[in-house]
C-alpha cells in the first residue's frame, strides 16, 4: 500500500500550537500538510473503462452490477406474485422453484443489490467528492473490491445453472434445513450461496477500508468531520458498521460450507431421516441464527443509514432550507449505529430463547425509535416554512418520510414479544420489512439517482418520465404492501406457495389478485426508469453546472462530470457547512462550502 | 490550529457556528488522526480479524459445551510452532528497530529471516495436520477437531496476507527500488501485523490447550 507517512511534519506542528501562540485567523488559508496524491492515471481503454481505479468509474460499474443482478431479483418476485395470485393460472412455478424464488430475491435485493449499490455505488462515486478528495486512499485496493464483488455476483448466477438448482432454503439459509435432502438447492446450490457471499464479505471489506479511511483521513482543509454533509455521515457510520458485521455472516458462512462439505457439526444437531441416523450430533443451529442475525440486524442499518444521509442533504437542497439540528442528526445516526448492534435477537423472538432475553431486546429495539424519530421530525422540520421545490428527487424524499414512518410503526409492534409471536411467520412482517427497508430506500435511491445524475452524466433525466416513475412507483407501492398487513392480521402465513382451499383465505384471494397486478405495474415502471436513464445519458436535456444549486463540493468542479482527480490543479478550502441556503443578510441565495467568509462579509451565522 | 488528538465525542460535540470554533475549523489539515493512511488500514483490517476471531472464540465457547465435545490431542509440533512464531515476532521487532537506525541491509538479512521462519510455521501446521489426520481424526470426528481446523487455517490465511506484504517489502529492498521513510514504515506496519497474528495465535492456542 503506497501511503506518504508524515508524521515528522505533523508533530512539528503540534509542538508549535502547544506554546499557545498561534493565533488562527478567520481568512488565511491553511498550507496543505497532506501532500497531493498521486494519481494512478489510466494510458488505455482497458485501465480507463474496466480495469479502472478512479472511484467514479468504479462507483458506476458497483451500480450497474448491483442494477443487473436486482433486475433478476425484480423478475423472482413476478414469478412469485403470479404463483401467489393466481395459482390456477399461472403453474410454471412449482414449489420447489417458488422457494428458490423467494430466497434468491431476499438474498440479491438486500446484499448485492441495497448494500452494494448504496456503499458500493453511491459510497464511492460520492465520497471523495464531498470530502474533497482526489480518490480514495487505496485506489488499488477499491478496484480489487469491485472485481470481487463481480466474481461474488457472478457465483450467485452460476447457482441457477448447477443441479438442483439455486437454494431454497429462504435468504435466512438456517440450518439444518438449509443444507438437507428436501431443501431445493440443497446440493450446490447452497455451497455457491455461501461462496458467493463469503466472496462479497472480502470483497467489501475491502471497499471498507477505503471508504472509511478517506473519510478519516483524506478530507480537504477546512472540512471538519461536523462541516462534512450528511451523506457522507451516514456512509461513513454505515460502513463501520459493516465492516463489524459482515465478519459474523462470513463466519456462519465458513461454519456452514464445512457442515455441508465436511460432515462437521457446527450447526447440526442429532438428526434422524429416512428411519436413518445422520453423522451430525450435537450442534447448534440456534448459534446459526445468532451470528446470522448478528450481522443481519445491522445490515437493515446498512442500508437505512446511507439512505437517511442522503435523504438529508435532498431534502435541504430542494426545500432551501439548512437542515434542522444538523448535529443532533449526526448523533442520531451514530445512536442508531451503536444501537444496531445490540437489538438482533428480535428477529428470533419465536426461536425458543429465554424469555428475559427478549424482554431484553424488545426494550433495545424500543429505544432505537428515539434517535430514529429524532431524525423523521428534524426532517419534517427542515420543510416547514422551506421553499419546497416539487422537484422529482423532492418527490422521492416525501415518498421516503411517509414510507419510512409507516413502516417504522409497524416495526415498533413487531419489536414487542407478544405482538410479535402471533403476528411473526404472517404476511405482516413481509408488508413492514418491505416498507421500511425495500421501499424506504429505493425511494431514496431514485431521488438520489434523479438528483445526481446530472452530475454524473451532464444531463438531466427526462423529468415527464421521472413523474410518472415516481406516482406509479409510490401509489403502487402502497397497493403493495398496505393489503399485505391485512393479509397478515387475518392470518395468512408467509413462505406458503399455495393456500389451497384455506379458510384464511376467504377473503384473501381478491386482494392477492391486486397485490400481483400492482406488483406488475410497479415492476414494469422500474424498466421504464431504465429506458430513461438508458435515453437521457445519450439524448437527456444538457444541463448547466450546479443545476439544484447546491452547496457541497460534487457540484463545484472545474468540469461537470469531474474528470479524473475530480479537482483541478488546487483542492479546494472549505470555510462552512453544506448547508448554507437562504442565509439571512446577504443578496445571495445559497454559499457553497469553498466561498471565503470575505466573500460573504453580511452573511449571519446561524445556530446549526 | 489545534492538533491534540480529540475523542470521538469531543469531535462530534464541536459548535461548528461559533466563530472560534469555525476559525478553527477554516484552519483544519482534514485528517482526523495523527497517524498514516497505511498504519490505519492496518488497524481496520486487524479489529475486522478480531471480531471474526472472537465470533469464532464465542462460537467455540458456546459449543464446546454440549456433552459430544471431546479435547484433541495437542501435538508436541504445536509447541515448536509456538516457538517459531514467537521467534518470528522478536526477530521482526529487533528488524523494525534496524530500519528505523536505516540499516536497511541488515534489516534486508533479517527479513529473510523472518520469511524462512514463517513458511516454516505455515509448513508446521500443514504437518500438524497430516500427523492429526493420520491418526484418523478428521473434521468431522469432533467439533473439537473441525474447530482446531477452522481456526489454524483462518490463523494460516492470515499469515499468508502478511506474507504477501512481506514479499513486496523484501523484493523492494533486493531491488533497491525504494523510498527510505516509506519503506521503514512498511516494515514497522509488517511488524506490528506479525505481532498481531502472534497475539492471535496465543489466544487460539491458549483456548484450544486450556480446553
Amino acid at each position: 500500500m503506497e501511503d506518504e507517512y508524515n508524521n515528522t511534519k505533523i508533530e512539528t506542528k503540534a509542538a508549535d500550537s502547544s506554546s499557545g501562540s498561534y493565533v488562527p485567523s478567520a481568512e488565511s488559508v491553511p498550507v496543505s500538510e497532506i501532500p497531493e496524491q498521486e494519481l494512478y492515471h489510466a494510458k488505455s481503454f482497458w485501465t480507463r473503462w474496466v480495469f479502472c481505479q478512479d472511484a467514479k468509474v468504479i462507483g458506476v460499474q458497483y451500480a450497474l452490477t448491483a442494477t443487473a443482478i436486482g433486475l433478476i431479483g425484480l423478475v423472482l418476485s413476478w414469478g412469485m406474485r403470479l404463483q401467489l395470485g393466481f395459482p390456477e393460472t399461472f403453474s410454471f412455478l412449482g414449489p420447489a422453484t417458488y422457494y428458490q424464488s423467494v430466497t434468491m430475491h431476499g438474498m440479491i435485493m438486500v446484499v448485492y443489490l441495497l448494500t452494494a449499490l448504496f456503499l458500493g455505488g453511491f459510497g464511492n462515486y460520492l465520497i471523495p467528492l464531498m470530502v474533497g478528495a482526489r480518490d480514495m486512499v487505496f485506489p488499488y485496493v477499491n478496484m480489487v473490491s469491485f472485481w470481487m464483488f463481480l466474481i461474488a455476483v457472478l457465483v450467485l448466477i452460476s447457482s441457477f445453472f448447477v443441479p438442483g438448482g439455486p437454494t431454497g432454503a429462504g435468504w435466512t439459509l438456517y440450518p439444518p434445513q438449509a443444507i438437507l435432502p428436501g431443501t431445493p438447492g440443497s446440493e450446490m446450490g447452497i455451497v455457491l450461496m455461501l461462496v458467493s457471499l463469503s466472496l462479497f464479505v472480502i470483497g467489501f471489506t475491502m471497499g471498507g477500508l477505503n471508504y472509511v479511511i478517506t473519510i478519516l483521513q483524506a478530507r480537504t482543509r477546512g472540512m471538519t468531520l461536523m462541516r462534512m454533509p450528511l451523506t457522507i455521515w451516514g456512509i461513513f457510520t454505515a460502513t463501520v458498521l459493516a465492516l463489524l458485521a459482515f465478519p459474523a455472516l462470513l463466519v456462519a458462512c465458513i461454519m456452514m460450507t464445512l457442515d455441508n462439505l465436511l460432515g462437521t457439526s457446527f450447526f447440526m444437531p442429532e438428526i434422524f431421516t429416512m428411519g436413518e441416523q445422520l453423522g451430525t450430533t450435537g450442534g447448534s443451529p440456534i448459534l446459526f441464527q445468532h451470528l446470522f442475525w448478528f450481522f443481519g440486524h445491522p445490515e437493515v442499518y446498512i442500508v437505512a443509514l446511507p439512505a437517511f444521509g442522503i435523504v438529508s442533504d435532498l431534502i435541504s437542497v430542494h426545500a432551501r432550507k439548512n437542515i434542522f439540528g444538523y448535529r443532533m442528526m449526526v448523533w442520531a445516526i451514530v445512536i442508531i449505529g451503536a444501537l444496531s448492534f445490540v437489538v438482533w435477537a428480535h428477529h428470533m423472538y419465536v426461536s425458543g430463547m429465554n424469555p428475559y432475553f427478549g424482554f431484553f431486546f424488545a426494550t433495545t429495539t424500543l429505544i432505537i425509535a428515539v434517535p430514529t424519530a429524532i431524525k423523521v421530525y428534524n426532517w419534517v422540520l427542515t420543510l416547514w416554512r422551506g421553499n419546497i421545490h416539487l422537484t422529482i428527487p423532492m418527490l422521492f424524499s416525501l415518498g421516503f418520510i411517509v414510507t419510512f414512518v409507516n413502516g417504522g410503526i409497524t416495526g415498533l409492534f413487531l419489536g414487542n414479544v407478544i405482538i410479535d409471536i402471533p403476528l411473526s411467520d404472517t404476511y405482516f412482517v413481509v408488508a413492514h420489512f418491505h416498507m421500511v427497508m425495500g421501499i424506504a430506500p429505493l425511494m431514496v435511491i431514485f431521488g438520489a439517482i434523479y438528483h445526481w445524475f446530472p452530475l454524473m452524466s451532464g444531463r438531466h433525466l427526462n423529468q415527464t418520465l421521472g413523474k410518472i416513475h415516481f406516482w406509479i412507483s409510490f401509489v403502487g407501492a402502497y397497493a403493495i404492501y398496505f393489503p399485505m398487513h391485512y393479509l397478515g392480521f387475518i392470518g395468512v402465513p408467509r413462505r406458503y406457495y399455495e393456500m389451497y382451499d384455506s379458510p384464511y383465505m376467504a377473503t384473501g384471494v381478491g386482494l392477492n389478485q391486486f397485490i400481483t397486478v400492482a406488483a406488475l405495474i410497479v415492476g414494469f415502471t422500474q424498466i421504464l426508469f431504465l429506458y430513461n436513464i438508458i435515453h437521457s445519458t445519450f439524448y437527456g436535456e444538457k444541463s448547466e453546472k450546479n443545476p439544484w444549486k447546491a452547496n457541497s463540493l460534487e457540484w463545484h468542479t472545474p468540469e461537470m462530470p469531474p474528470a479524473h482527480g475530480n479537482f483541478g490543479k488546487e483542492l479546494p478550502v472549505v470555510y462552512r457547512w453544506p448547508y448554507d441556503f437562504s442565509v439571512p443578510g446577504i443578496d445571495r441565495e445559497y454559499i457553497p462550502q469553498h466561498v471565503a467568509p470575505s466573500e460573504v462579509p453580511t452573511a449571519k451565522v446561524e445556530k446549526t | 490550529m489545534k492538533k491534540k488528538e480529540q475523542s470521538f465525542f469531543e469531535l462530534i460535540s464541536q459548535k461548528p457556528w461559533e466563530p472560534s470554533q469555525a476559525a478553527l475549523d477554516n484552519d483544519h489539515n482534514g485528517k482526523t488522526l495523527a497517524v498514516s493512511k497505511a498504519k490505519l488500514g492496518v488497524r481496520t483490517v486487524m479489529v475486522v480479524s478480531t471480531v471474526i476471531f472472537s465470533l469464532f472464540v464465542i462460537s467455540y465457547s458456546d459449543r464446546m459445551l454440549i456433552h459430544d465435545w471431546k479435547s484433541l490431542p495437542e501435538p508436541w509440533l504445536l509447541w515448536i510452532n509456538t516457538v517459531i512464531l514467537i521467534l518470528t515476532s522478536i526477530i521482526f521487532h529487533r528488524t523494525k528497530v534496524l530500519a528505523d537506525s536505516n540499516e536497511l541491509e541488515k534489516a534486508k538479512n533479517s527479513l529473510f529471516v523472518i520469511g524462512f521462519l514463517t513458511f516454516s510455521f505455515i509448513i508446521g501446521q500443514l504437518l500438524v495436520w497430516q500427523y492429526l489426520l493420520n491418526l484418523g481424526q478428521y473434521a468431522s470426528t469432533n467439533p473439537a477437531n473441525a474447530f482446531f481446523y477452522v481456526l489454524t487455517a483462518i490463523h494460516g490465511l492470515h499469515v499468508l496476507g502478511g506474507l504477501y506484504f512481506w514479499a513486496k517489502v523484501t523484493t523492494q529492498l533486493v531491488k533497491k527500488n525504494y523510498n527510505i521513510s516509506k519503506i521503514k514504515h512498511a516494515i514497522e506496519l509488517c511488524a506490528i501485523y506479525w505481532h498481531f497474528l502472534l497475539i492471535v495465535w496465543f489466544v487460539l492456542f491458549g483456548l484450544m490447550v486450556a480446553t
